[in-house]
């Protein structure tokens, strides 16, 4: 390519990827945002317009007489309309015409008391006499309101929502599921990497066709099975321990074909000259073996970790729906049921869920490449 | 919170249970079958003898748990598929006749054909333009990143991201989903996308292609690193233009590759059940087979035969796959 044409090119380049990546994250920009948003303007207003000010109409009664003041001979009732955010652009003291007056202009009322609104929301009713009457005067107006953000939502999912208690749940089933599997696959995957025995190589292809088997195969007779052994020890079909053993299950053939895949690469003249010296199979493994597939264990504790956080489906079969055992997931789809309109509990809530895999997402996302690398059967 | 102690209680034991039982057997073996200590043909006959049952000990939980997760239960739902709701009296075939007649099934049948046209096919269509755009510029580590994102998002978390994006409201008032504002801006009347019969199956799939380009990118981009620099600079030298290099020089060395990233999504999408369920729970014609699946399972009073059929239906679509896949396995390894 000569010069005269690379530069074009290069910005096309350049903006179509700025274009792709837009269009990735404006979907999970767009949750945040709105999570982040006072709960009256996400319900009006798209989240894109976050940022500019929204304007609305409202009404407020002020204080009865009893709270009148007496200064320099005249009696005055003060106070604020918006307490403090936005800014009144107009008001007016009927309902026939609320936006009669601007800010700073003063309003007859009926009976010689004087209105006063400036445009920070502050008002004064001033009156010659003593003024009577047990109801306050009503004041309309009209108020810009900024943009405003705000973690009430947060608050309010984390409080009333029941997100706080998934969140627990989760953790709970995520994290032994993600550490158990790890040590048994380890064994196996040394084993099938090192260790000649007969029927190695149709051991091998058993784990990689196991890869695809889909999980719906397995719900039906397992949900049976823990049915049967529930009944027979008197004790509930949906434990903890029976989701943590289910991970594992369907997690084992991708943690042994991963850490075969990696161990088979370690060079054998290591494990040869351990070998001489003396060192057991099993001295080979946890003194070598193990130290050095770190980065192989990482990877696959992601994808598990990412996998059982994220699952929906395995949780509601074997944990159930119920309210004190349900994880994130199932959570946010019943939200979704029941709250449906409501966005400010929807996209809080979402986001608590997506937070955590985010975190491990951004922070590890080195050996999850890695493992994806690995994890994939090799083409041709 | 005792619930979470008690999980990493659990965790700590079940970690030290099987370290107990790999190291307990181990020691046991070599205490039955000594080799050092002892002489010429006893140690290396026990030596022997314990290299051929060490590789068992080895496997044997991981073979346990795979048989009781995955290969009994794969026996068990052809067993049961033969079976009526309970799972007692043989019904033979008639679940799978019953399937063949249903107009759920077979809009199942249809909306999955769909997802398996059009997802793989863009996911990986636009893993390879990411991936080779973001090749070029300075900033493409970060672009990839964000690309990336999505997979660890769930798909029940998407699917909310999402319908927000699809949310409706009625004509006049303002829209705040992004793609009703975007139609609206441009003069067209606000749909409820999702209700949509037919045309609803695409905004599902979107979701998908949204969460999986990421992964396509990576290994595409990973393979695309990988050609020879040689097979390039001939072409430049030759001629060819920025197309020619990309289209007939490039991606034809990674057809492998191109195809593990299709068929992955492929069985990815066979089983694809959250974002149908948190979307429209089949409503509006949306259904998928592994949603249909669920519905049979519980909703539909827990009917276990027939939704033992429809799990068979998902593993036979599979199959082919996981043939190829054991293939290239074995051919791979077949040096090793």
């Amino acid at each position: 390519m000569n010069p005269s044409r690379r530069s074009p090119l290069t910005w096309a380049v350049h903006l179509s990827v700025l274009l792709l990546v837009l269009l990735w994250t404006l979907p999970t920009a767009g949750l945040l945002i709105s999570s982040l948003r006072d709960k009256d303007q996400l319900a009006v207003s798209g989240w894109w317009t976050a940022l500019s000010s929204s304007s609305r109409n409202a009404v407020v009664r002020a204080p009865s007489a009893e709270d009148q003041v007496e200064r320099d001979g005249k009696f005055v009732i003060s106070g604020n309309l918006l307490e403090g955010r936005g800014e009144v652009s107009a008001f007016g003291f009927s309902s026939r015409e609320p936006t009669k007056f601007k800010p700073g202009e003063t309003a007859e009322l009926n009976d010689g008391e004087r209105l006063t609104v400036q445009s920070d929301g502050s008002f004064e009713i001033v009156s010659d006499q003593r003024m009577e009457g047990s109801r306050g005067q009503r004041i309309f107006f009209t108020a810009t309101t900024p943009p405003r953000f705000t973690l009430d939502n947060y608050a309010e999912v984390l409080s009333a929502a029941g997100i706080g208690r998934s969140f627990l749940n989760s953790l709970t089933v995520a994290v032994p599921s993600t550490v158990i599997p790890i040590l048994i696959a380890a064994f196996a995957a040394y084993a099938l990497a090192w260790m000649p025995f007969p029927g190695r190589a149709v051991l091998l292809a058993v784990v990689v066709g196991l890869l695809v088997v889909p999980l719906q195969m397995s719900l039906i007779p397992l949900l049976q099975l823990y049915n049967g052994v529930g009944a027979f020890f008197g004790v509930s079909a949906k434990t903890y321990m029976g989701i943590w053993l289910a991970h594992t299950g369907f997690g084992l053939p991708l943690a042994i074909y991963l850490l075969r895949n990696y161990m088979a690469g370690l060079p054998r003249e290591i494990m040869e000259s351990a070998r001489v010296d003396g060192a057991s199979d099993f001295d080979i493994f946890v003194k070598i073996i193990l130290p050095l597939s770190f980065p192989a264990l990482a990877s696959f504790a992601i994808f598990q970790f990412l996998w059982t956080w994220n699952d929906l489906l395995v949780a509601i079969v074997f944990l159930g729906a119920g309210d004190d055992k349900l994880v994130l997931t199932g959570r946010l789809v019943n939200l979704l049921g029941s709250r449906g309109g409501n966005w400010e509990i929807l996209t809080a809530s979402a986001f608590i869920t997506i937070v955590v895999p985010l975190i491990v997402f951004f922070a590890l996302q080195r050996y999850l490449v890695r493992g994806l690398l690995a994890g994939s059967v090799k083409g041709g | 919170m005792e619930q979470l102690i008690a999980a990493i209680l659990t965790m700590v034991a079940g970690v030290l249970v099987c370290a107990a039982y790999f190291w307990s057997t181990n020691l046991v073996l070599d205490w039955i079958f000594p080799s050092k200590g002892k002489f010429g043909a006893v140690a290396s006959r026990n030596l022997r003898i314990a290299n051929s049952i060490r590789p068992w000990l080895f496997l044997a939980p991981a073979l346990l748990a795979l048989t009781l997760y995955l290969v009994y239960p794969v026996v068990q739902s052809v067993w049961l598929s033969l079976h009526g709701r309970g799972g007692q009296n043989f019904v033979g075939l008639s679940n799978y006749s019953w399937m063949i007649n249903d107009g759920e099934f077979r809009q199942s049948i249809f909306n999955n054909f769909l997802w398996l046209l059009v997802v793989p096919a863009l996911s990986t269509f636009f893993g390879l333009i990411i991936a080779a755009l973001t090749d070029r510029i300075w900033w493409g580590n970060i672009a990839k990143t964000l690309i990336f994102m999505p997979m660890a998002i769930s798909f029940v978390g998407a699917a909310v991201i999402w319908k927000f994006i699809y949310d409706y409201r009625a004509a006049g008032s303002e829209q705040i989903g992004l793609l009703n504002a975007i139609v609206v801006a441009l003069g067209g009347e606000p749909q409820a996308w999702i209700t949509l019969p037919f045309w609803n199956n695409f905004f599902l799939m979107v979701i998908l292609i949204w969460i999986q380009t990421g992964f396509a990118m990576v290994i595409l981009s990973a393979a695309l690193r990988g050609i020879p620099e040689e097979t390039i600079e001939a072409a430049v030298i030759d001629g060819a233009n920025g197309w020619q290099i990309f289209f007939k020089i490039m991606v034809p060395q990674i057809w492998g590759t191109i195809a593990v990233v299709w068929t992955t999504i492929t069985i990815l999408v066979l089983k694809v059940f959250d974002i149908v369920l948190a979307m429209t729970n089949g409503q509006w014609q949306s259904q998928v087979l592994a949603n249909l699946m669920f519905d049979w399972m519980f909703r539909g009073g827990g009917d276990f035969g027939r939704g033992a059929a429809i799990a068979v239906v998902i593993m036979i679509l599979v199959v082919p796959i996981m043939i190829w896949n054991i293939r290239n396995a074995t051919r791979e390894s077949g040096g090793h």
